[in-house]
């Protein structure tokens, strides 16, 4: 791939999410012209003077300006987690949901709403939740050396995923069916519908501390996807390294859980897609994959909000385009990631 | 001459599962060692141990003169360039991409590979005649392709010696001699290089020196003339083999 189609696959993935954000603002009950909101925009960032409607200043910036940067955050932070997880299990069928994290970072949130405790804490049990899961499913995968590793990996990853179920069901169950069950459910779900701009203010951190790290270390990443022996021989403390990348993308899980609830597939969709695009060398894949993850939850949310008559899950939607994908890349494994 | 891999009294293997004992070993510019032995000799464990990837189980390995257990990763990796056996592509990365991750021990933690590295990485791929070759992705190449590539790789590292496990392994007869003529050109440049190999005839064809293991360590050790006899090679493969000269060098043809 030569420098010239990266530079397309760049500019053309930032010009949809740009387009994507405008359609995201515009459609609703509520409808807004492209007009409205340059008004709106130019008034708050150059401090004009435009005479625009006060209901519509609301829907903008109240309502839909969170929910929009809330689906940008989640979407670009599952995707950038799916690159790291794949790139290290040197697998691409590994994603946070399959490896367990999501249904960990989940399991964690949840005791947290079950002991009525702080969203910090509920926050930061939802980072341990997921970092517990994804170290048993990678020491289950690891030790059970008789079978293929990604098989055994992935079957790890959904044994522990349903234990990790029946823990939230049992939860639930015991849960104050009045305050704290639908709390959980909003929660087990996944959705964009009820984000405020303190949570996202609480999340973004958890996030960045997640992408920093990644970033720094895009380069060397790609020595994570070669064996243990290769990346020790070119200098690698392949070890210290693993820990690190783990730790940053399950904090951005984490991070991303803890805003939406969990919505599954984006990580496993997206880096793929990314991939496809512009090949496996992370530190051009990340950016573009976070671009594409956050366009792509982006139009998800849109269309759950606006498409039926009551909102529809975009966890829903997000499977409803997933699983064929999944499948699809099963049967044709090898090929499909290269 | 520079010694640029040395092991005194080496014992290698695993806790409770010695492989070799007491090997003496130095190698320096311009040599090379062609390893030999049967399947499950030990020759992977004596390069994993030599490379720092496995500790020793006595004695030591020095790397130009340094101990290897007072250097970090990025020294070793600065000292001793690997190209593993049977390398495996996972990803779809290009070749040029592969050879820049030989210079990982020169880049920086959190930096990018810069325009000496990039440099570095071009003209090991010049080295080895694959600049063809530098935009394909390393999945779509040939057995023979991919070899060449980790060898650039290896080059790219600057290391001034070699370990090369099994290089010419599942290369077809042209690509066997074109790797096996890479690694003589290399030790012309002053490379001190080692290779295992199956076939004890490359050993006359690109080595100056053999090491032949059996089960249990070390058997002989010298110039392929010394060492490379029917009788050596009855003891460690358990086969007749004769060898004959040819062209001021030698072959081995084992007898049926």
């Amino acid at each position: 791939m030569t420098g010239r189609s990266r530079a397309f696959a760049y500019a053309g993935s930032a010009l949809v999410l740009v387009l994507l954000a405008a359609l995201a603002f515009a459609l609703g009950r509520f409808p807004i012209s492209l007009s409205e909101l340059l008004q709106i925009a130019a008034n708050k960032l150059f401090g004009t003077d435009y005479a625009v409607a006060p209901s519509a200043e609301t829907v903008v910036l109240q309502v839909r300006g969170p929910r929009i940067l809330a689906a940008l955050l989640v979407g670009a932070a599952l995707a950038a987690a799916g690159t790291a997880y794949q790139g290290m299990f040197r697998n691409p069928l590994v994603s946070p949901d399959i490896l367990g994290v999501s249904a960990g970072a989940a399991l964690g949130a949840v005791l947290g709403i079950f002991f009525s405790q702080s969203a910090l804490v509920i926050q930061l049990g939802a980072f341990a939740g997921g970092l517990a899961a994804v170290g048993l499913v990678y020491a289950v995968g690891a030790n059970v050396r008789r079978h293929d590793p990604i098989l055994s990996l992935i079957l790890a990853g959904i044994v522990l995923g349903t234990l990790l179920g029946a823990l939230i069901a049992l939860l639930k169950y015991l849960a104050d069916p009045y305050n704290q069950l639908p709390a959980i459910t909003y929660w087990l779900l996944g959705s964009l519908a009820a984000v405020s701009p303190g949570d996202l203010a609480l999340a973004a951190p958890f996030a960045l501390a997640g992408l920093v790290p990644l970033y720094l270390l895009r380069w060397r990443m790609n020595l994570l996807s070669l064996s243990d022996d290769e990346a020790r021989a070119l200098g690698v403390p392949v070890a210290r390294l693993r820990i690190a990348v783990v730790c940053a993308a399950t904090l951005m899980t984490a991070a991303a859980v803890a805003i939406s609830g969990i919505i599954g597939w984006v990580g496993l969709l997206i880096p793929h897609a990314a991939r496809m695009l512009i090949g496996p060398e992370f530190s051009r894949l990340l950016p573009l994959s976070m671009v594409l993850g956050a366009a792509f939850l982006l139009a998800v949310d849109t269309l759950a909000r606006t498409v039926a008559p009551i909102e529809i899950p975009p966890g829903v939607l997000t499977a409803l385009i997933g699983t064929p994908f999944f499948l699809w890349l099963f049967a044709t494994a090898r090929r499909a990631w290269q | 001459m520079a010694v640029r891999v040395q092991a005194r009294q080496l014992g290698y293997g695993y806790p409770g599962r010695p492989v070799g004992r007491d090997l003496e070993l130095e190698l320096g510019a311009g040599e090379v060692l062609c390893v030999l032995g049967p399947n499950g000799g030990g020759k992977t464990t004596l390069f994993r141990t030599i490379l720092g990837l496995l500790a020793a189980q006595a004695g030591e390995v020095r790397l130009e003169g340094q101990p290897l257990e007072a250097l970090a990763r990025s020294e070793v990796a600065r000292r001793v360039g690997y190209v593993p056996q049977g390398h495996v592509a996972q990803f779809a990365f290009t070749v040029r991409d592969v050879v820049l991750m030989g210079r990982t021990a020169h880049v920086g933690l959190f930096a990018a590979p810069g325009a000496a590295d990039r440099e570095a990485a071009e003209r090991a791929i010049e080295a080895l005649g694959i600049g063809a070759l530098a935009e394909r992705v390393v999945t779509e190449l040939s057995g023979g392709e991919r070899q060449l590539t980790m060898i650039a790789r290896a080059l790219a590292q600057g290391a001034r010696a070699l370990v090369l496990d099994e290089p010419t392994a599942s290369l077809d007869f042209g690509n066997q001699v074109r790797v096996l003529r890479e690694i003589r050109r290399l030790a012309a440049e002053g490379y001190a290089v080692v290779f295992s190999s199956h076939d004890p005839s490359q050993a006359f064809l690109a080595a100056s020196r053999v090491l032949l293991l059996a089960r249990g360590g070390a058997l002989r050790q010298g110039t392929p003339a010394e060492v490379i006899t029917a009788e050596n090679l009855r003891l460690v493969y358990g086969v007749e083999v004769h060898v004959a000269p040819l062209d001021g060098t030698s072959v081995c043809l084992p007898v049926l």
